[in-house]
């Protein structure tokens, strides 16, 4: 296995008539965090589920962990590989932090000695030891969010799914659940992240994915805001004359040029390499320029637009 | 399939059983109080019957041991019951199915958890009746009364299927309701056969000798492995997570 962790080609799942999840193809490199952002409904929690080998899938074929999912002779092992944090919970409520970590790591098959010091670490890292035999049903959201995490963590898997830790989570246990997301990160585990929320994908990801039954964009969150914004130079100027638009048409192509009051608009492909030669072009015909910017958008204007895009009738 | 791994399913749903007292109550007291009040039943009349006593007495000790069967698959259908609602309830099993572990062995554990302690408490209520029973009889027929071919089938063939079978209805019920509750009210239909072979055992026809007992355990044979494979397709993973409510 050098280095993949997910390659999956043309991912497909039908409930009955309705397509939940259609033609995903997509690539996770070992030690990479992957967002994967979509409304509800769009079918993040059912590709989790044909990943980790839960639900099987209509069509395509996907390599998970070096396990050919779908493959019976493979999905032991492949679960044994990853762990999965589902979109509920699911802890025993009234069994402690302890149990219920301790019964999954039996569950993948730890032995005593490595399962104790793995549920050890864990809730320790979580700041959880201190209430380690209290019942989970005693424990805040964030609290059991936490424990669940840990839980898909106890038997050390190489690949990790969470599907929307900190959905339906306050603020400051979104940000309890986020710190250890980037714990997480800093320990270069490989993580398939679901979540709404793009802040947090910004902040967490190396990659993201944006998907509404299909796949729509994959990126990297600066390269995705560059790929649709980048491409708009604002250059404000003392006073706008003909003699100036013209000259940067000439150089950038006719077209690409819009005025609007004292400032220019211009599409540009690169804006690192072309907006010094805009900037010499305008003071040689004279142009004085007070500012020149470049028009950006937010991961959340890109996210918004494909969505929306993707909302209108084809 | 490897028991050990529905064995530690088994032992996690046991010992969240045992915090719930209603079941681990009824465990202990239904095996408890068939001995102990057949068994004073049977003191009773043997005591009182005088001369006749040692001819009327074999029918209804016999009658008195079906009761185990009766036992053997009422107690495990709550413990079954909360063995797959409990685990709805708590949106457990989708954690549960990412392990290692196949669905089979999810389901054998599953009844494993309900068919050792019901068996484990019936045997135990049974060795306690035969005790007290041959005690009680002793003076009445000059011999030890138990145990004999006719318990040993009971016991040893009927009961366990009676259990098994009580354990893959609430299974299969469990699998279509959300609360433990209409579980148990669906999983009641389990009691109507045998009611209706206790009781026409009662009428004599047919009378409920060994030869009759092991035909009737043939045909609990056969809805057992029936049932078995209604159990297995209903507790599959694809069905659980996308049609299971
Ligand atoms: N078991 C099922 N049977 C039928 N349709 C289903 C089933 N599970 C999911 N779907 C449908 O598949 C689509 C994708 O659902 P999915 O849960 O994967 O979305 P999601 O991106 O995880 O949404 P959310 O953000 O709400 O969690 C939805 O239209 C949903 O209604
Ligand atoms: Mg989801």
């Amino acid at each position: 296995m050098s280095g993949s962790m997910i390659h999956a080609e043309g991912l497909t799942k039908r409930f009955g008539t309705l397509t939940a999840v259609d033609q995903v193809s997509l690539d996770l490199e070992e030690g990479e965090v992957f967002g994967f952002l979509g409304p509800n409904g769009a079918g993040k929690t059912t590709t989790v589920r044909m990943l980790t080998s839960l639900i099987s899938k209509t069509n395509g074929t996907a390599l998970v962990a070096g396990c050919e999912i779908g493959r019976e002779a493979d999905e032991l092992k492949l679960r044994g590989r990853i762990g999965l944090l589902p979109e509920n919970v699911g802890l025993y409520e009234n069994s402690s932090a302890y149990q219920n970590l301790e019964y999954f790591g039996q569950l993948q098959g730890l032995d005593p000695v490595t399962l104790r010091r793995n549920v050890e670490r864990l809730l320790r890292t979580m700041d959880l030891w201190e209430k380690r035999d209290a019942p989970v049903a005693t424990f805040s959201k964030g609290m059991k969010q936490k424990v669940a995490i840990a839980r898909a963590l106890v038997h050390d898997p190489i690949l990790i799914f969470l599907d929307e830790p900190t959905a339906n989570l306050d603020p400051e246990a979104a940000k309890m659940v986020r710190e250890v997301l980037l714990g997480l990160k800093k320990e270069k585990r490989t993580i398939f992240l679901n979540t709404h929320n793009l802040d947090e994908a910004q902040r967490v990801c190396d990659r993201v994915g944006i998907l509404r039954t299909r796949l729509l964009t994959v990126g990297a969150p600066r390269e995705l805001e560059a790929r649709m914004s980048g491409n708009r130079t604002v250059v404000r100027l003392d006073r706008v004359s003909e003699q100036v638009v013209r000259a940067v048409e000439a150089r950038v192509g006719s077209g690409r040029v819009e005025v609007s009051g004292d400032q220019l608009l211009i599409d540009v492909e690169d804006a690192d390499r072309q907006n010094p030669a805009i900037a010499e072009t305008i003071v040689a015909a004279g142009g004085r320029i007070r500012q020149l910017t470049q028009l950006s958008t937010s991961l959340e204007e890109v996210y918004l637009k494909l969505i929306h895009e993707e909302a209108l009738p084809a | 399939m490897r028991f050990s791994q529905a064995w530690l399913i088994a032992r996690h749903d046991i010992r969240l059983i045992r915090s719930r007292k209603g079941i681990f109550y009824a465990l202990v007291a239904m095996p408890l109080g068939i001995s102990l009040g057949f068994s004073a039943l049977i003191a009773y009349i043997a005591s009182s019957g005088g001369p006749t006593a040692a001819s009327a007495l074999p029918p209804y000790i016999d009658a008195f041991s079906f009761w185990f069967v009766i036992g053997a698959a009422s107690l495990p259908t709550s413990i079954a019951a909360y063995g797959i609602v409990g685990e709805k309830v708590e949106k457990s099993l989708e954690p549960l199915l990412s392990t290692p572990t196949t669905d089979g062995e999810i389901l054998l554990g599953k009844a494993l958890a309900a068919f050792v302690p019901t068996m484990a408490a019936v045997w135990a209520g049974s060795v306690l009746y035969m005790g007290l029973a041959d005690w009680a009889v002793w003076g009445t027929f000059g011999y030890l009364y138990f145990p004999n071919l006719d318990i040993a089938v009971l016991l040893l063939v009927l009961a366990p299927l009676a259990c098994l079978y009580s354990v893959e209805v609430s299974i299969i019920v469990s699998a279509r309701v959300t609360d433990v509750r209409s579980a148990q009210q669906y999983a009641g239909v389990i009691f109507l056969p045998l009611i209706l072979l206790y009781v026409a055992g009662e009428l004599g026809k047919p009378e409920l000798n060994d030869t009759n007992l092991l035909i009737i355990g043939g045909v609990f044979a056969l809805i057992v492995l029936a049932l078995f494979s209604t159990a297995t397709r209903t507790f599959h993973r694809e069905e659980i997570l996308t049609r299971w409510k």
